[in-house]
């Protein structure tokens, strides 16, 4: 769907089915670089089961227009205007990679909206490589390869994609060069790695909270994700092995069945 | 002591060992070392809600081998990664692979701009049997690139052509062919089999979709059928109003966008979700796991391929009973230019040669020789010949052979992998047969 946020289009996917103001809304936010469509093997579960499952575009990414937002905090603010735009009250956030230092500065900005937050490779603050960074920012596709290579784990290398007949690396790739790259991986890198809040706005979490960390992510490693955790009250770890940072796609079953008991269990769906 | 700062270079797996490993993880598959044959109709379901979720594409799985089976997913990961792809969907042949692209893409009343020089059963499917569908094509010859453009019309929906024509060895200038496709805002559909990934990638100079052969090159061994379809993942479906099928929500699953929800991988998604779903032309697991064997030492083969069609091009260009000789590889060859550009690790094992004393010649050498097999395939481990005339083309009349850049005179030769010397000698009694066209044709 379609709508419009600070006068600029935004599009989200709402998992193949229409969006219903009745249903409870969950948010889902993609990584650096990355679009709405790493989401499709979450999303739709959701969509199906009594949500409405907005898997959001950030400005200047996907098909969303405007430009990318510079900073952790305005993408925050972003989100939260989001619920309002599709006429919410409240939301369950989802983040990976990026979107979970998002989802954390949301949730902690506007607490009274957020109801759950859901973490899939999290940390509190994720420094950029400064060499990776600057390919990325001087719009070189090396950047693409490199951020691909190590988001999965060695098994991941292989493929084994649970949708027959895709292959991760590749699919990724196409996502992360669909725009120009240092408009939206090189903006999207320096946001992360200008951001230093993310101790700070974990302490103030309050709501239930979920983190799925993987043992072979080398982007938001094990050690980094159990202390986001640590910092906010009552946080549940899920901790999924011989996976690795794209944990969505590379173990996304596992994923869903954690993601849906932690949802459903914290935030029911409205039941048909 | 300097320190060096190391560049940082990604470490994804290279071609060689993607051929061998991608798409398969031992570890969920009880530690078989190799890829397991699921032989199997269908699949448990955990319970409804898990039979709900796959049938509405909520999560990835098997629910039937005809829409899907495990190692057939494994070959068809393989592939796509060797090709640089987002997606690919295995079918039961490289025609079968044609047949649902196209329906994938097309509707009634819609158009493909389409290269005259392709396999004979491929020119027949877009000339007598696509339009009983309602599809028409408009024929190009490979080299008139400008002519691509001039036959677009307002419904066409795609540009087809095998990269290197059968068999007359004329290559499409796939890099401009894509421009001018994509400035009309539609696909180019490259059909790569006599090439292999291994010879060239299509999506690195523009192509949308390829589609193999798997029966050949790939599998190598003369022993399965199987086709193949792959994505590139660059192409914009959404940038306009001429693939409705693709960007509107689709009936057959709740109202589903493939472009918005799939994005780079639509293309596969429908073409499985519906194709195989309605037209059915499933891989079995067995075939499926034969191509992968092939698939193993794919690079190793090609190279072994390339190395004695470039020695069978020298004899057979200096050989007194030949008139003609085309394989990209020889320099006055019209496209030998632009084969260098496209085909850097070799120019492929097709040789397309005229026998002197033209068809009675030509039946003699096929005829005679002892080594190489005369039959309706190419890409063998062994070497093949044929009459296309007589044989692979003999459904076409006399003009539409002649716009294909067909002549009677023709022999097409699918270069083995055999001892060299033993492929020339056994020519030189095909080649002795030819000299005595009547003496032979009375034993």
């Amino acid at each position: 769907m379609k709508f419009k946020v600070n006068n600029n289009e935004v599009f989200a996917s709402t998992g193949g089915r229409p969006f219903d103001k009745k249903k409870p809304l969950i948010i889902f936010v993609h990584g650096s670089g990355l679009t709405h469509m790493t989401w499709v093997l979450q999303t739709r579960y959701f969509a199906f089961h009594g949500y409405n499952a907005l898997a959001i575009d950030l400005p200047g990414h996907g098909l969303s227009s405007g430009e990318s937002l510079k900073s952790i905090e305005e993408m925050a603010d972003w989100v939260h205007d989001v619920i309002d735009a599709v006429g919410h009250k409240e939301a369950s956030l989802v983040g990976h990679s990026q979107g979970c230092l998002v989802t954390v500065e949301c949730t902690s900005r506007y607490p009274d909206k957020i109801k759950t937050l859901s973490l899939m490779g999290g940390a509190s603050a994720i420094p950029m490589n400064p060499e990776l960074l600057s390919l990325a920012e001087n719009n070189d596709p090396k950047a693409v390869d490199l951020m691909m290579d190590w988001a999965h784990g060695p098994a991941g290398h292989f493929g084994g994609h649970p949708v027959p007949g895709l292959y991760h690396i590749n699919t990724g790739t196409m996502l992360a060069k669909s725009r120009t790259i240092q408009n939206t991986l090189g903006v999207d890198f320096r946001a992360c790695d200008n951001y230093k809040n993310g101790f700070e706005a974990a302490k103030k979490i309050k709501c239930p909270t979920l983190s799925i960390l993987a043992t072979d992510d080398k982007m938001c490693p094990v050690k980094e994700g159990k202390k986001l955790a640590s910092l906010i009250d009552g946080s549940q770890v899920d901790i999924i092995d011989n996976c690795g940072h794209m944990m969505l796609l590379e173990e996304a079953d596992r994923v869903l069945t954690v993601l849906k008991k932690f949802i459903t269990t914290n935030y029911p769906p409205l039941s048909s | 002591m300097t320190d060096k700062k190391k560049e940082l270079k990604p470490n994804t797996y290279k071609f060689d060992t993607l051929s061998l490993h991608a798409g398969y993880q031992p570890h969920k598959n009880a530690g078989s070392r190799q890829v397991p044959i699921y032989q199997t109709t269908s699949y448990l379901f955990d319970d409804v809600d898990h039979a709900a979720a796959l049938f509405n594409l909520e999560r990835g799985g098997h629910i039937y081998s005809r829409i899907s089976n495990p190692t057939v997913g494994v070959l068809e990961e393989r592939v796509a990664s060797l090709e640089g792809g987002t997606a690919a969907l295995a079918t039961s042949s490289g025609m079968s692979a044609i047949f649902l692209t196209v329906m994938t893409l097309c509707e009634a009343g819609d158009h493909l701009v389409v290269s005259s020089q392709l396999y004979g059963g491929t020119v027949n499917l877009f000339r007598l049997t696509l339009p009983k569908f309602g599809i028409k094509c408009t024929f190009v010859k490979p080299r008139d690139t400008e002519g691509f453009k001039k036959a677009i019309q307002k419904n066409t929906k795609g540009i087809f052509g095998e990269l290197v024509g059968n068999p007359g060895n004329e290559i499409m200038n796939m890099p401009e062919i894509a421009k001018i496709a994509h400035e009309a805002g539609i696909p180019l559909m490259v059909d790569a089999t006599y090439q292999t990934p291994y010879l060239c990638k299509p999506f690195e100079h523009g192509a949308d979709i390829v589609i193999h052969s798997l029966t050949k090159w790939m599998a190598g061994h003369g022993s399965s059928m199987a086709g193949i379809l792959v994505e590139g993942g660059k192409f914009d479906w959404m940038q306009n109003d001429k693939f409705p099928t693709m960007t509107k929500p689709y009936e057959g699953y709740h109202g589903l966008s493939f472009a918005e929800e799939f994005g780079p991988t639509a293309f596969t998604m429908k073409a499985r979700a519906e194709g195989m779903r309605d037209f059915g032309p499933c891989l079995s697991p067995q075939n499926a796991w034969n191509v992968l064997q092939g698939i193993e030492t794919l690079s190793v083969r090609m190279k072994k391929h390339c190395s004695n069609a470039e020695e069978m091009v020298k004899y057979l260009s200096n050989h007194e009973s030949v008139a003609w000789v085309s394989h990209p590889s020889v320099p006055d060859h019209p496209d030998h230019e632009l084969a260098k550009k496209l085909l850097p690790n070799g120019r492929g094992s097709m040789i397309a040669f005229g026998i002197k004393g033209g068809k009675d010649a030509g039946v003699a050498f096929i005829n005679n020789v002892k080594l190489a097999s005369h039959l309706a395939n190419v890409g063998d481990t062994r070497t093949l010949v044929i009459h296309p005339a007589s044989g692979t083309h003999s459904q076409m009349d006399e003009a539409t052979l002649k716009f294909a850049g067909l002549s009677h005179d023709m022999i097409r030769l699918s270069v083995g992998i055999e001892d060299i010397d033993d492929i020339k000698n056994d020519f030189e009694i095909g080649f002795r047969a030819a000299r005595k066209p009547r003496l032979v044709s009375n034993q």
